[in-house]
């Protein structure tokens, strides 16, 4: 027991005394929370737009000026006729478009429907899908606001619950905590394993009395503390900077937070089992877990929209179940009852992965 | 007669249809200089494995200083140290912390280890760099701080699998007097080296060739047998011997 103690020690003094290390252990985290809490954003403000006017009556300048005052655009110019259209989206500082015919009030007034086109700069598909659905919003509201008094419209309440802002912080907190525990447990695992394999230290911890399972053991405790440290890091970041709550348990929370960890330990082993220096192992936990953490678990793309080759293939992936769970618990605030299968999933994998590493140990020392 | 550290019989090893080793009879005795060479993949790691409990025959009976090979691989193991050609130090900590953690591995105590770091360092006059990162020592010094640390636990063999590759020549000189004083101290010396100056410094020598032992005695038995000048020679000789 006293030589497993030096060993943890040992590690430590690895982590501590590399300032790369340290730096992937704990400036990365922070700093991907930050580039994705304030970068990578789906919330759109001060889209540059134009407007082509051809009526010029009160009712094109109320609907400009509901757009501009909504905070989302940025009127950057005033077009006066159709010519003028594509040179400004072309000269690319003029993001969408917005066409009012001519007697555009008159038409509303003698109840014609009036017209108006939008053109969007579908260069970058996302974003002009979304511009387009704020300013058909807005112009809709305008409407509902003129025929006010009017009857036989619908009128729809709607209410986005769970997450009444629609802030993005909600989505990416709970993926940029499954990319961080899943990079951080499973390469610094993987490579410092790998290390003492390309050292030759390795080959003489077999053969001394130290046994396998505590070699392995003791490379791995000292990642589950620090992750673990990481996780909280990112609640707290999630909570104060970004104002993002955790409404179910904490403590739920972090139970599963320490399972994910645990899984992505288990697949940083059996990473290390078949790569024999740090680069291989650093190649194999890039590609082979963040490309899938960041594509197929649901982080950034929806997994609904996948063909359904991927959506079968993403279950495969561990971060898949952590986010949903972590969705749930502090998102939607739900306990237990709600989060178990994916919890069972997520047992069942690490089991799996652990013995699959043990069995590929014990066959390298053979 | 000194007595036996290392009895092997019979010892085979088969990788499915490849016999890696066939039927291996050697001894070492104790406090002997023992080299053990052989071209690459003639089985000397293969062996070299299975005498330090990593890997099992797959028949034969093997006794390692006292131990089986089969049943008692953790006593075999704290009684014998290994070192290799690659550095075993951890060159982000210092001597002393090398020490604590290979001593701590053999279950050494907290005084033990003082005193035999305390030793070490004088031994080897490295008082000023008793603080400083193994990764700021000059590389001959490594060597021998690998070496003696190897042996901290007081073991009655030590397996040296060649450990002076890559190492310039004094270096090498020097720390074959390192070797000679262990094994005056009666710790056993099991040696591989591709050096074949180095193999005439050993008490005795094995020469394997396809998983066999093909040729086993002192560096002078074998030069006059051979009718070679020197161990370049016989192993030349041998070699070519095989390849007919």
């Amino acid at each position: 027991m006293k030589s497993f103690y030096g060993f943890i020690r040992k590690e430590f003094l690895h982590i501590f005394r590399d300032p790369r290390t340290l730096l992937i252990l704990f400036g990365m985290p922070i700093a991907q929370i930050m580039i994705f809490g304030y970068v990578v954003t789906n919330e759109i403000r001060d889209i540059p737009i134009a407007i082509l006017d051809q009526s010029k009556d009160q009712a094109t300048r109320e609907i400009g000026n509901k757009l501009i005052s909504s905070g989302y655009f940025n009127l950057v110019m005033n077009l006066t006729s159709l010519d003028e259209v594509e040179p400004a989206m072309k000269r690319g500082n003029v993001k969408e478009v917005i066409v009012f015919e001519p007697d555009f009030r008159k038409k509303l007034e003698s109840g014609i429907p009036g017209s108006v086109q939008i053109i969007a700069d579908a260069s970058d598909p996302n974003t002009a899908n979304l511009i387009v659905n704020y300013t058909f919003g807005i112009m809709q509201d305008y409407m509902k606001q003129y025929q006010q008094g009017k009857p036989n419209i619908i009128t729809p309440e709607v209410r986005m619950i769970y997450n009444e802002g629609l802030k993005g912080v909600y989505m990416f907190v709970p993926g940029t905590m499954a990319l961080i525990l899943m990079l951080i447990s499973a390469m610094m695992t993987s490579i410092s394993i790998s290390r003492e394999k390309e050292l030759g230290t390795m080959e003489v911890l077999m053969v001394s009395p130290i046994k396998p399972f505590q070699i392995v053991v003791g490379k791995v405790v000292p990642y589950i503390v620090l992750s673990f440290i990481n996780a909280v890091v990112i609640i707290l970041l999630g909570f104060f900077v970004f104002g993002l709550p955790v409404k179910g348990s904490l403590i739920l929370l972090l139970l599963e937070s320490l399972l994910f960890i645990s899984l992505a330990l288990s697949l940083g082993i059996l990473i290390s089992t078949v790569s024999n220096s740090q680069m291989v192992a650093m190649f194999i936990s890039l590609l082979g877990l963040m490309l899938p953490t960041i594509l197929l678990s649901g982080f950034i793309y929806p997994i609904e929209n996948m063909p359904l080759v991927l959506q079968l293939i993403s279950n495969l992936m561990p971060p898949k179940w952590f986010i949903i769970v972590i969705k749930n618990i502090m998102i939607k605030g739900e306990g237990w009852q709600y989060i178990w299968k994916e919890t069972l999933i997520m047992i069942g994998m690490t089991a799996f992965f652990l013995l699959v590493a043990i069995r590929k140990f014990k066959i390298r020392l053979e | 007669m000194h007595a036996k550290h290392i009895v092997v019989r019979g010892l085979t090893k088969k990788f499915g249809d490849f016999t890696a080793i066939d039927q291996l009879n050697f001894d070492v005795f104790s406090g002997e200089i023992f080299g053990f060479l052989g071209a690459n993949g003639a089985g000397k790691t293969t062996a070299i494995k299975i005498l330090c409990g990593l890997s099992y025959p797959s028949s034969g009976e093997v006794n390692v200083a006292g131990f089986d090979v089969y049943t008692q691989t953790e006593q075999l193991k704290m009684n014998i140290g290994y070192m290799s050609q690659k550095f075993s130090l951890y060159e982000d900590m210092t001597i002393y912390e090398n020490i604590r953690f290979y001593g701590g591995i053999y279950g050494l105590g907290r005084k033990e280890l003082h005193a035999k770091s305390e030793q070490l360092i004088r031994k080897f006059g490295l008082v000023n760099e008793r603080n400083s990162l193994i990764a700021d020592i000059p590389q001959g010094w490594k060597q021998k701080i690998a070496f003696s640390i190897a042996i901290l636990h007081d073991p009655k063999i030590i397996f040296l699998d060649e450990p002076t590759g890559g190492v310039d020549p004094i270096t090498r000189r020097q720390f074959w007097e390192l070797i000679y004083e262990v094994s005056g101290n009666g710790i056993t010396v099991f040696v591989t080296t591709h050096y074949m100056d180095e193999a005439e410094y050993c008490h005795r020598v094995s020469i394997m060739d396809e998983g066999k032992i093909v040729a086993i005695d002192t560096p002078n038995n074998l030069k006059s047998s051979f009718g070679a000048a020197n161990m370049d020679e016989v192993f030349v000789k041998i070699a070519r011997g095989a390849e007919k």
